[in-house]
C-alpha cells in the first residue's frame, strides 16, 4: 500500500463517458474562442464571439452534469477523484494550473497583454456598466461565469442535499448581485464601484485613508467605508457568534464562492498532515498582523501630517499589496487549485478568515458534533476537507471538531458514510466544546 | 514489561494506543499484511477513487515512532506459550512477557468447486484489493456470492468502474437476515436502481476455470452458467486463528476469551474479530466480528493489562454501513422476526430511499431499538433512551432529540410519530424538534 495510486493494472481507469467526452469538447470549444482571443491580442466580432463561448460553455457543462450526475441516483459522487488527471495532479491538472496562473500574472501585472479579452468583453461591459471594459471587468466577468457554471455543477451534484443546495444558491447569489451586477449598475449611475460582500481587511484598500478620501465625496461612499468597519469590528463577532465563520466564508464570500463551486473538483487535494496546519497559523494569523500594521501606519502617517513615515507607510501597502493582494490571494491562491487545493489563500493567507477564525475558536455556538462511536476512521471527511482539517482524528475519537479555520461548508457531514457529522450550534456547553466526549470508556466502568 | 499484539487491525492498534496513554510498557504489533495500520472497512474508498491508499491511514507514519509503538511487519508462524515467543517468519523470534491476539478473520468458503481458482477473492485484507484491481482491467463481468455488508460493497466498488455485475443472494431478500422485510426491500429496490443484476434465492454451486487455471464462469443453483472474469465471495468471515491451532490455547470457532478478554492462558488475551466470549451478555452473539466491537476490546484489554482489570461491557448494540446511497445506522435491539412480546412501528418516505423503524415492547411500552435507513439518528440520545427503559410515548414526543441529519433536511418524526398514532389509536404529539440546544439539556 505503498504506492500513490491503488491503480496497478489499470493506472488510470477510464470513468468518462463518449457523452461526457462531447460536453468536454463543447465546453473546451468555448474556452478555446476566448483563449484565441486571449493570445491574438484583439477581438474579432466580439459579441457574436462571446455569445458563442458562453453558450458552448454553458452547453457543455449542461451536458456533462446530465451525463456524471443525473443518470444515476443521487448521492456522493466522488468516483475516480483520484484518478482523473484533471482532479489529482494529472497533466491536465497541471496544465490547468499554468493556465490560470498565467492569467492571473497577466492581470495584475501585464494587463496589456490582456487587451484581445478587453475588447472581447468590451460590449458587455458597456451594455451593463455604459463604460469601456478594462481588465478588472474581464476578470470579474470570468469569475462570475465560473462561479455560475460551476455552481450549477455542484448543486447537481449535491442535489440530495438541501444545505448543500441552499448554501450554493447563497454564494452564486452574491456573486452575481453584489460583486458583479452592483458593483456594475452603481458605476453606469456615476456611483463610485462598491463591493458590499468585500470588508477590510480583505479588501485591504477598504480601510485605508486613501479610501476614506476617495469616498468622501458620495454619501453612498461614506455609507459604504463605514459599513465595512462595523462589518469587521461589530458584524463578524456577532454573525461568527451564532453561525461560526461560514456566514460568510463559504455562504457570502467571493472567493469562497470560486472555492466552492469552480474550485470543487480539487478540494481534496489539500494538505492534511500536521505540518501543514502549524505552517497554516503562523501564516494565516502573520497575514492579519501584517495588514492591520499596514493600515495603521497609512493612518498614523496622515494624522502625522504626511510626514517621516509617508515612504515607509507607502512601501508597506505596496509590499502588501503586491505579496498579499496580487500575488497570494490571486496567483497562488486560485492559480494553484489544481495543485494545492481550492482554498489555499483563504486558509493560509486571508487576514478576514484569520479574524473570523480567532472568533470562531473564541466564542462561536459552532461546532461539528461527532455522532457517538459511530466513526470508522475511513478518511473520506478529512480529504475531503478543502481546508486541510484532519476531521477524522477528531472523529474517531468522539471529540466535536472546533477550529478556527473551518470554513462550515459541509461537505464532510455529507460524505461520511456512516452519519457521523454535523455542523450545529448551542450556548449551554461553549466552554466545553473542545473537550472529549467519548475518548476512553474506561475507567467509568466498574471492573 | 513487553506487550507483543498479533495483528494491526482497529483492535491491536486501538489496545496498542492505550496501552502507551496507560503505560511505558514495551509495545510490537506485528502485522503481516501492511506496514501501517489502515481502516478496513475504508478499502473500497480506495478502489472507487474517492480516497488514496494512503489516506485510509488514520495516522501519519511519524505517529508510532513518536508514541513508541513497534511495528512490525512479519507473519507470525506459531506461538510458543511456554516459552513465551512468537515464531515470526523468516526464522526470527520474539520475546513477549503478555500477548494480545488480534489476527482478525478470513473470508468464508464453503467447499464450493473452484474456490481457491485465479480471479476468485474476498474482500477482507489489503491484498484482496490488489488483487481486485489486478483484475480489474478488461474485466467484462463480476459475480458475487452472499448477500451482506461485503457483497454489495464489492458490487458498488465493480458497478463506479462500469464493470457489470451479477449478485447472488442465498436469501429471499437482501440481508433479510438482519434487516426487516422492509428495509430488506428498500435495499433490493435501490441494488436494482443501480443497474446491478440482482439474483435473490441463488446459491453459487461451481465455479468454472479456463485453460489456466482462472475463473470463466459461474454455475449457479439454478443451473444457469454466468460468464465472469472474476468472482467475489463474502458469504461472510470466520476468527483468523489456524495458525493457533494444535496449542494449549482453547479455541471453539474463535478463540476463547473470559469476561476480561483473557484466554485460558494467564497473561494471553483474544480481541477483535479472533476473540470468542465464553459467556456473551443475554442477547449479543459470542463473536461480534465489527469495527466498533474490535475498538472497544481494544480500549478495554488495554486498562486490563495497564493494571486495571477491566470487563468487557460491549455497551447497547450499534451498527452502521451504507447501501450504495442508502445510509443505514442501528441502535438496540432490532430483531427480524419480532417476538410476540414485542412491536414495531414503521415509517417509509413515499421516495422508498427512508425509513424510521422503533421497536418497543407491548406490555410496558419500553423502547428496544432504532433502525434508520437514509436518516441519521444520534446515538447518544437513542442509547438514554434505551438504557433507562423510556416508554415510547415518550421518545415519540422527543423524537426530534435523534434526528442528527444536516441543517436544512426535512424532518419526518412527525410522519413516524403519525404513523404510531394510526397503528395504535393513541393521541401523541410531537413536541421536540432537531436541534442540539434541546440535546445538551436531555443529556444532561
Amino acid at each position: 500500500m505503498d504506492h500513490a495510486s491503488l491503480s496497478i493494472a489499470t493506472p488510470a481507469p477510464v470513468l468518462t463517458t463518449g457523452k461526457q467526452k462531447a460536453g468536454l469538447v463543447l465546453a473546451g470549444a468555448g474556452l478555446l474562442l476566448v483563449l484565441v482571443t486571449w493570445a491574438a491580442g484583439q477581438a474579432v466580432a466580439p459579441v457574436p464571439t462571446l455569445l458563442a463561448a458562453l453558450s458552448l460553455c454553458t452547453a457543455g457543462v449542461a451536458l456533462f452534469i446530465r451525463e456524471e450526475y443525473l443518470t444515476r441516483p443521487a448521492g456522493i459522487q466522488n468516483n475516480g477523484a483520484w484518478f482523473r488527471s484533471l482532479s489529482a495532479r494529472g497533466v491536465w491538472g497541471w496544465l490547468t494550473g499554468v493556465l490560470i496562473t498565467g492569467f492571473y500574472v497577466c492581470l495584475y501585472w501585464f494587463p496589456g497583454y490582456l487587451t484581445g479579452l478587453t475588447q472581447l468583453f468590451d460590449p458587455l461591459s458597456r451594455l451593463l456598466r455604459n463604460t469601456a471594459a478594462d481588465q478588472w471587468f474581464v476578470y470579474g466577468t470570468l469569475y462570475t461565469a465560473a462561479v455560475l457554471l460551476m455552481g450549477v455543477k455542484f448543486f447537481y451534484k449535491y442535489r440530495h442535499n438541501p444545505y448543500q443546495r441552499w448554501r450554493t444558491v447563497s454564494v452564486m447569489f452574491f456573486q452575481l448581485g453584489f460583486a458583479f451586477l452592483i458593483p456594475g449598475l452603481l458605476l453606469r449611475l456615476q456611483y463610485p464601484e462598491l463591493y458590499f460582500t468585500y470588508f477590510w481587511p480583505l479588501s485591504y484598500y477598504q480601510g485605508t485613508p486613501m479610501a476614506h478620501a476617495g469616498y468622501s465625496g458620495s454619501g453612498l461612499g461614506v455609507f459604504f467605508f463605514f459599513f465595512g468597519l462595523a462589518m469587521f469590528f461589530i458584524g463578524a463577532p456577532v454573525l461568527t457568534y451564532f453561525f461560526g465563520k461560514r456566514w460568510y466564508c463559504s455562504w457570502v464570500c467571493g472567493c469562497g464562492g470560486l472555492a466552492e463551486t469552480a474550485g470543487d473538483p480539487f478540494r481534496h487535494l489539500s494538505d492534511k498532515r500536521l505540518r501543514a496546519w502549524k505552517i497554516e497559523r503562523w501564516m494565516i494569523h502573520g497575514v492579519l498582523v501584517f495588514a492591520v500594521l499596514m493600515t495603521a501606519l497609512l493612518w498614523v502617517n496622515v494624522a502625522t501630517g504626511r510626514g517621516v513615515l509617508q515612504a515607509y507607510s507607502q512601501f508597506f501597502y505596496k509590499s502588501y499589496s503586491f505579496l498579499v493582494g496580487s500575488a497570494f490571494s490571486g496567483v497562488v491562491g486560485v492559480g494553484f487549485y489544481p495543485l494545492l487545493g481550492s482554498r489555499v489563500w483563504c486558509r493560509f493567507g486571508c487576514p478576514m478568515a484569520a479574524w473570523l477564525g480567532i472568533w470562531q475558536r473564541a466564542k462561536s455556538k459552532f461546532r461539528i458534533t461527532v455522532n457517538g462511536g459511530q466513526c470508522i476512521s475511513c478518511g473520506n471527511c478529512s480529504t475531503y476537507c478543502e481546508m486541510g482539517i484532519d476531521v477524522r482524528a477528531y472523529a474517531q475519537k468522539g471529540q466535536d471538531v472546533v477550529r478556527a479555520s473551518c470554513v462550515g461548508c459541509g461537505i464532510c457531514s455529507a460524505v461520511c458514510p456512516r452519519g457521523v457529522l454535523r455542523l450545529e450550534g448551542a450556548e449551554a456547553d461553549m466552554a466545553q466544546r473542545t473537550e472529549l466526549q467519548r475518548a476512553i470508556l474506561f475507567p467509568s466502568v466498574p471492573a | 514489561m513487553h506487550i507483543a499484539i498479533i495483528g494491526n487491525g482497529v483492535s491491536g492498534i486501538t489496545a496498542a494506543r492505550h496501552i502507551r496513554k496507560g503505560s511505558d510498557h514495551q509495545i510490537t504489533v506485528i502485522s503481516e499484511e501492511a506496514d501501517y495500520f489502515f481502516s478496513r472497512t475504508a478499502l473500497l474508498y480506495a478502489y472507487m477513487g474517492h480516497l488514496r491508499p494512503r489516506d485510509l491511514r488514520p495516522y501519519e507514519d511519524w505517529f508510532w515512532e513518536k508514541n513508541r509503538i513497534g511495528l512490525l511487519r512479519a507473519r507470525v508462524e506459531a506461538v510458543d506459550f511456554d516459552l513465551k515467543t512468537l515464531l515470526l517468519s523468516g526464522g526470527k523470534t520474539l520475546l513477549y512477557d503478555k500477548l494480545i491476539l488480534a489476527a482478525g478473520s478470513q473470508p468464508n468458503k464453503f467447499g464450493w468447486p473452484g474456490q481457491d481458482l485465479d480471479g476468485v477473492h474476498g474482500l477482507y485484507h489489503w491484498q484482496d484489493l490488489e488483487a481486485m484491481e489486478r483484475h480489474s482491467a478488461g474485466l467484462e463481468r463480476a459475480v458475487i456470492v452472499g448477500g451482506g455488508l461485503i457483497g454489495i460493497e464489492m458490487a458498488e466498488m465493480f458497478h463506479t468502474r462500469h464493470i457489470p455485475v451479477t449478485f447472488l443472494v442465498r436469501e429471499t431478500s437482501f440481508w433479510n437476515i438482519v434487516l426487516p422485510a422492509e428495509e430488506s426491500a428498500m435495499i433490493n429496490r435501490h441494488i436494482a436502481e443501480h443497474g446491478i443484476d440482482l439474483r435473490l434465492e441463488t446459491e453459487l454451486r461451481e465455479i468454472v476455470s479456463d485453460d489456466k487455471g482462472k475463473c470463466r464462469a459461474v454455475i449457479t443453483s439454478t443451473g444457469e452458467t454466468i460468464e465472469c472474469g472474476f468472482v467475489g465471495l463474502t458469504a461472510g468471515v470466520h476468527p483468523n486463528v489456524a495458525f493457533l491451532k494444535n496449542t494449549a490455547l482453547e479455541i471453539n470457532r474463535g478463540i476463547l476469551v473470559d469476561a476480561y478478554l483473557e484466554t485460558n492462558l494467564s497473561g494471553v488475551y483474544a480481541i477483535g474479530d479472533c476473540a470468542e466470549l465464553r459467556q456473551p451478555p443475554p442477547g449479543r452473539r459470542p463473536i461480534e466480528a465489527v469495527w466498533y466491537a474490535g475498538r472497544r476490546m481494544g480500549e478495554t484489554v488495554a486498562q486490563t493489562v495497564c493494571g486495571q482489570p477491566t470487563r468487557y461491557d460491549p455497551g447497547i448494540w450499534f451498527n452502521s454501513a451504507k447501501f450504495f446511497d442508502i445510509e443505514y445506522q442501528v441502535y438496540g435491539d432490532v430483531q427480524v422476526r419480532l417476538p410476540e412480546h414485542c412491536a414495531s412501528v414503521y415509517w417509509e418516505h413515499p421516495d422508498g430511499k427512508k425509513s424510521i423503524r422503533l421497536v418497543y415492547e407491548r406490555a410496558s411500552g419500553r423502547v428496544l431499538g432504532f433502525n434508520l435507513m437514509g436518516i441519521r439518528y444520534r446515538q447518544d440520545v437513542c442509547e438514554q433512551w434505551l438504557r433507562t427503559a423510556t416508554p415510547v410515548g415518550q421518545v415519540l414526543e422527543q423524537l426530534g432529540l435523534a434526528n442528527f441529519d444536516p441543517e436544512f433536511f426535512p424532518q419526518h418524526e412527525q410522519e413516524l410519530v403519525g404513523a404510531y398514532n394510526r397503528q395504535t389509536g393513541n393521541k401523541i404529539l410531537l413536541k421536540q424538534k432537531r436541534g442540539l440546544p434541546a440535546v445538551l439539556r436531555f443529556l444532561r
